[in-house]
């Protein structure tokens, strides 16, 4: 009979080892499901983990990477200090459109001077949209007890409801003979999120992506804040008892995050988005929260999720190019990514022992 | 802007129709907190539970077959969450976000040669003399099976958890399960049984929606009211007639807001649509600071030391 046996401390090498094993039992059952839908699984899962990085044009995806990379890795970050401490933000999707919406409309309003100080305060406004929208969760739920997670993601469909207004409307490229969406910021270059270097897909969303990550991860080791989120999600008890005020951290974890959140829509609208469209947002809100528990809520583990994650929209996008693989199939894939890894998570805390039945 | 247009007993009768996917799925997880589970995945099996009871519909030519696909889907997606929770032991909330993203991603792919499809449609009760009574008949006597097979399960799931002896073992596992586990109740057992039927109601919930409702398939077609059958469990304080008379009044919202886009109201589109979500977190605002209704074992892992 096999016995799970709690372990005293959660093991090192498993809670290293699980993304590894779950990213490669992903590709084992994915290569299934691909094979069940008539493709060459190996073929299917060499297109989508080793054509965008070593193939014949892969000048032009390892580029790619930094660009889907970016907004995932930043929203993840934010996700992942709320996660840590048990505060669920899953509306981060909802805080990506509005980042993008008050963003763009601040540049937007200076259309069409040019001047340097255009860039910053769309990034600010970026940020103060995300923040806003966390904001509201956070606040019901220091004020009255409101589920952050429902109330977070109801506020994701708000957005979505927002962005097909402005697109119609406020933010409506008046110059665009009737179709829904905004002016052009790529070709207005005060407000252009550009390429750094020419080629390389370094925009300023993966500088500051960047930075967030060496924000984090200074925040959870050398600062108190980050020990009492540690301290908050691993012994709740013992941190009402060392006397870490609730609603500080609720406000903290939700508005960092909105704020992440928002600066990766605001940099994504300005860059390789260009213009505020209905169909703006693709669902990185969503598929942040894989990253973040792929990379085990750890800021180095992030980056490299967000990359890993990043190769499996770009290899999809060729995979459903070249092989004619659905995208629906990457959704799947992607999902079952996350499922491996929580399954797979028993192991990092508990022992799996064989044990003859006992006596009573 | 013409109110004058919208005729009242179709408006309740149209509610009744909005409200029961809602009912459904909201019924379900409401056994499901009652066992001390908290799955957030009502989302994601609703909307599988959408697409296998319409694929099954139109391949079969039988809605019946389809709503009990659909309820065969939905708990054998749920049966991914008892292996994520009860078997592996992870956190609830990470599982029924998990179940929820792959439902949406296994959904469209399943529905890709379905778009644009019509179904079969299930009739409507018409008993000769009752559902052509004016005003009530339309309300109480004119609608499809489902809908009343909704009302049912609420009265069902109030008898089994008031009155019987399944109903107190399941409340028992929910408030507390250690001592449940010592009196000799399978706790796990108990979770698993009470999970599936969680799924089985919100494919029932899901079908309802792409076979009754719109009736259509198109990808994420059930836009948040997994959610919202969530957010309905807290209104409800995990109470059966409670949960109906929160879905009669989403419901309500819902058609109402639609009836408004119709007759033109100088509200922009936009601002109508988002009201449903809006007024869900009003209400979740007015009812959160009681909290007494929960199950005491709501979200915790349970694991016996032998």
């Amino acid at each position: 009979m096999i016995v799970l046996e709690k372990r005293p401390q959660p093991s090192q090498t498993w809670s290293m080892a699980t993304p590894v094993v779950a990213v490669l039992a992903t590709m084992f059952f994915g290569g299934v499901l691909f094979a069940a839908l008539g493709k060459n699984p190996v073929e299917a899962i060499m297109t989508i983990f080793w054509e965008p990085l070593f193939g014949e044009f892969s000048f032009y995806y390892r580029p790619q990477l930094l660009i889907k990379g970016a907004p995932l890795v930043l929203i993840a970050i934010g996700l992942s200090l709320g996660f840590r401490a048990g505060i669920w933000n899953i509306g981060a999707e909802g805080q990506y459109i509005m980042g993008a919406i008050v963003g763009a409309g601040v540049g937007l309003a200076f259309y069409p001077l040019e001047a340097w100080y255009i860039f910053p305060l769309m990034v600010i406004g970026g940020a103060f949209g995300g923040w806003i929208w966390a904001m509201i969760p956070a606040i019901l739920k220091v004020r009255f007890g409101t589920n952050e997670i429902l109330v977070s993601l109801m506020l994701v469909y708000v957005a979505e409801q927002m962005l097909a207004s402005v697109s119609l409307g406020l933010l409506k490229n008046p110059e665009g003979y009737g179709f829904p969406g905004s002016r052009n910021l790529q070709s207005w270059d005060s407000a252009h999120n550009a390429e750094l270097f020419a080629g390389s897909g370094m925009h300023w969303g993966v500088v500051t992506a960047l930075i967030a990550v060496i924000f984090a991860y200074v925040l959870l080791n050398r600062h108190m804040l980050g020990f009492h989120i540690r301290l908050t999600g691993e012994a709740p008890r013992a941190a009402k008892f060392a006397g870490v005020n609730p609603a500080r951290l609720i406000l903290f974890c939700l508005g960092a995050s909105g704020v992440l959140a928002g600066l990766a829509g605001m940099f994504e609208v300005a860059g390789p988005a260009g213009q505020i469209t209905i169909d703006f947002n693709v669902g990185y809100g969503f598929t942040a929260i894989i990253v973040a528990f792929l990379g085990r809520l750890h800021p180095v583990g992030i980056v490299l999720a967000g990359g890993v994650m990043a190769l499996t929209y770009i290899g999809g996008d060729i995979a459903q190019s070249n092989l004619g693989l659905p995208s629906a199939a990457i959704q799947v894939f992607q999902g079952m990514l996350l499922f491996f890894l929580l399954a797979l998570d028993l192991l990092t805390n508990y022992r799996i022992r064989l044990a003859s039945k006992e006596v009573a | 802007m013409d109110l004058s247009a919208i005729n009242p007993v179709l408006l309740i009768a149209s509610l009744m129709v909005a409200a029961t996917p809602i009912l459904l799925a909201a019924i379900g997880e409401l056994v499901v907190e009652k066992a001390g589970v908290l799955n957030l995945g009502v989302e994601g099996m609703m909307i599988v539970g959408a697409i296998s009871g319409f694929a099954i519909t139109v391949e079969s030519g039988s809605p019946w077959l389809g709503f009990l696909a659909s309820a065969i889907g939905g708990a054998l997606l749920s049966l991914l969450f008892v292996v994520l929770t009860q078997v592996a032991l992870a956190n609830q909330v990470a599982s029924g976000l998990a179940l929820t993203l792959f439902g949406l991603g296994l959904s469209s792919l399943m529905g890709q040669s379905y778009v644009g499809i019509k179904p079969p449609q299930m009739g409507k009760l018409d008993i000769p003399v009752l559902t052509d009574l004016p005003v009530i008949g339309p309300i109480l006597f004119g609608h499809d099976p489902i809908l009343y097979l909704g009302i049912a399960l609420t009265a069902a799931v109030w008898a089994l958890l008031k009155y019987t002896r399944v109903g107190l073992v399941l409340r028992a596992v929910g408030e507390n399960h250690d001592a449940a586990h010592a009196l000799g109740y399978k706790v796990v057992r108990i979770r698993i049984m009470a999970i599936m039927f969680g799924g089985a109601c919100a494919g029932l919930g899901g079908a309802y929606i792409s076979l009754i409702r719109v009736p259509q398939w198109t990808e994420g077609m059930t836009a948040g009211v997994g959610w919202i059958a969530l957010a309905l469990v807290v209104f409800a304080s995990w109470k059966p007639w409670r949960a109906l008379l929160g879905a009669y009044l989403f419901g309500g919202v819902t058609v109402v807001q639609l009836n408004l886009q119709a007759a033109g109201v100088a509200i922009p589109v936009e601002y109508l649509a988002m009201s449903p979500y809006l007024i869900t977190i009003f209400v979740l605002v007015l009812l959160s600071r009681d909290k007494s209704g929960a199950p005491a074992s709501l979200g915790r892992i349970f694991h016996a030391t032998h």
